[in-house]
């Protein structure tokens, strides 16, 4: 048994979407243990911290246990909105891929089970 | 028990009607609802209404009713859209037209209005109602002077009224997207929309995971995307729904796309903020409890949704005019690509400076670099082949947003070494500030209108 470092791209599925200047992010573990390692290493804080930069407002998460989900609301997070923005991911399409950057600490033995 | 099948026509205006078709031919449905109006749909709609009166709905509705409307005729199949848009009542008539030269009297078309409260609300401000924004209570006053729409997110209940009447298409304006395919289940079912909560929570779970047409179905799936077979000819979802509400979302066999636990899941808390309080207009929907099983090849089995009453409010999303944004693509060629786009950055930014023009925000991005992940870009472990860049500017006048594009041409001659792929000036484009706030149900509901019409 040993930590590994792991980039969520290789954890999790995940989708984001866009409401005014909003968007959330739903990450998806695979079973009930990634799932665990999720809520310990995918705070809020550190998501905050992700984003400094893109996202301007408050990150709230919630949690959807039976399904191994969490939504991730972020404010302040298009410039203005999709109508509005400078930005390219205009309708924040791609957050949910940006977020796949994160990096966390997973016991060995939870990978070998995903 | 009692099932009847749901289809999904379209996910935004601009979607592929080509499933739609197939759906209607093959997908043995008995509703097909079409969901054409993103948030942002009713700024572009509203852009075209101001051109031509007579415009302002989804265009693309004459060709999928050319279509649609025989086989309507010929099964039983029924049509409930919200491509009326800005205009319900324009789409209406294209309706009718067409369905007079295709020879379809006696057809009933139904038509939703009273979502559009623009002209009504210094009438709403006057009983009370101050319009401010509902997440963060800014006063209206900031913008109000400047608005280009304002319309509330209707429930399903007009559209029910309007099947009650014998309609066979169903066109409305804004209404909630869940609205559009709950409303067949509270009508056929004879569920109450004033207490069946439980039951309606189900029906816009139903909604909300088919309103996003392939999105559901295999489309911009995160999972192992590329394993899903044929998206060429992906099969948009459909819906089998049950008396009691439990559903089977599926799709028409032998078209591409999957439908499986995980497409579904992905698609669940799409848009959505508090998953124990989604709040629609015709219940308070909680996801928490959701269950999903694969129970065959592309079927899932969806229950455990629980509702709360509605919300005493609808809510009215505004558009407002905040300035024009100008903006300029062009690329640079290997060796130092990156250096001669950067160079090229502080060259326009510079004549920006000497022109005085008035911009009240730069923004400059580099494609293939970091114009998606912005300053979570990671470095590019090799020198890149070639890089775009991409100005934008914000500023109050339409002509100096036009400016823009045409300090890059002479960058062709005059500025860094291999310079391609310009690829025009582009228009300016009118940037739309939206503003979200909450309107007592009654003041609402006083304006819907639900018409039928006969084809003679």
């Amino acid at each position: 048994m040993a930590l590994v470092r792991k980039q969520l791209r290789h954890l999790v599925q995940a989708r984001s979407g866009d409401k005014g200047n909003t968007i959330n992010i739903a990450v998806i573990a695979p079973n009930a243990e990634v799932y665990a390692v999720l809520l310990q290493e995918v705070t809020v804080e550190r998501v905050k911290a992700h984003f400094c930069g893109m996202v301007e407002g408050d990150v709230k998460r919630y949690e959807v246990p039976g399904l191994h989900a969490m939504n991730f609301v972020c404010r302040g997070a298009l410039g203005g909105g999709g109508s509005r923005t400078l930005r390219i991911d205009n309708l924040g399409k791609c957050y949910a891929a940006n977020l796949m950057r994160l990096e966390i600490d997973i016991d060995d033995t939870v990978l070998a089970g995903s | 028990m009692r099932t009847i099948r749901i289809g999904a026509g379209q996910g935004f205006y601009g979607d592929s009607i080509i499933p739609a078709f197939e759906t209607a031919r093959r997908g043995n449905v008995d509703y097909l609802c079409f969901d054409s109006l993103a948030e942002l749909t009713l700024a572009i709609l509203q852009k075209d209404r101001q051109r031509d009166p007579a415009k302002g709905y989804a265009s693309d509705i004459a060709g999928m009713l050319r279509e649609l409307l025989p086989i309507a005729r010929a099964t039983g199949l029924k049509l409930i859209t919200n491509a009326g848009g800005m205009n319900p009542l324009g789409a209406l008539n294209v309706a009718e037209r067409l369905a007079r030269e295709l020879g379809l009297q006696g057809l009933k078309l139904a038509v939703v209005t009273g979502d559009d409260v623009k002209l009504k609300l210094s009438d709403i401000a006057a009983e009370g109602v101050t319009l401010s924004h509902m997440e963060d209570g800014r006063d209206i006053a900031a913008v109000q002077d400047r608005i280009v729409f304002a319309n509330a997110y209707l429930g399903a209940e007009p559209i029910v009224e309007a099947l009650r009447l014998g309609a066979d298409i169903v066109i409305t304006g804004r209404v909630s997207d869940s609205a559009l395919f709950l409303a067949p289940l509270i009508y056929e079912f004879g569920w109450n929309a004033e207490q069946d909560w439980e039951l309606l929570a189900q029906g816009v779970l139903m909604g909300h995971l088919l309103e996003c047409s392939g999105q559901v179905s295999g489309g911009n799936f995160s999972g192992n995307w590329q394993a899903v077979e044929s998206l060429e000819s992906i099969g948009f979802p459909i819906a089998e729904v049950r008396e009691d509400g439990e559903f089977v979302v599926t799709k028409t066999e032998g078209t591409g796309g999957l439908v499986s636990a995980a497409t579904v899941k992905e698609q669940l808390l799409y848009e959505i903020h508090d998953p124990s309080s989604y709040k629609t207009p015709d219940v308070m929907l909680d996801l928490t409890g959701v269950q999903l099983q694969d129970v065959g090849p592309n079927r899932v089995q969806v229950t455990g949704a629980r509702g709360a009453a509605r919300p005493d409010t609808f809510k009215v999303v505004m558009g407002y005019a905040d300035g024009w944004l100008g903006q300029a693509i062009w690329g640079y060629s290997w060796p130092d690509a990156v250096a001669k786009a950067q160079a090229a950055d502080r060259i326009i930014r510079k004549q920006i400076e000497a022109l005085q023009l008035q911009y009240e925000e730069i923004r400059t991005d580099y494609i293939g670099l970091n114009s998606i992940h912005g300053v979570l870009a990671e470095e590019p472990a090799e020198e890149p082949n070639e890089i775009y860049l991409r100005m934008a500017v914000r500023t109050t006048s339409r002509d100096d947003a036009a400016k823009l594009g045409r300090l890059v041409p002479p960058l062709m001659l005059s500025g860094p070494p291999a310079m391609g792929a310009f690829l025009g000036v582009m228009k300016p484009r009118e940037l739309l500030g939206m503003w979200s706030c909450l309107v007592p149900r009654e003041i609402i509901e006083r304006g819907i209108r639900v018409t039928v019409q006969e084809v003679v």
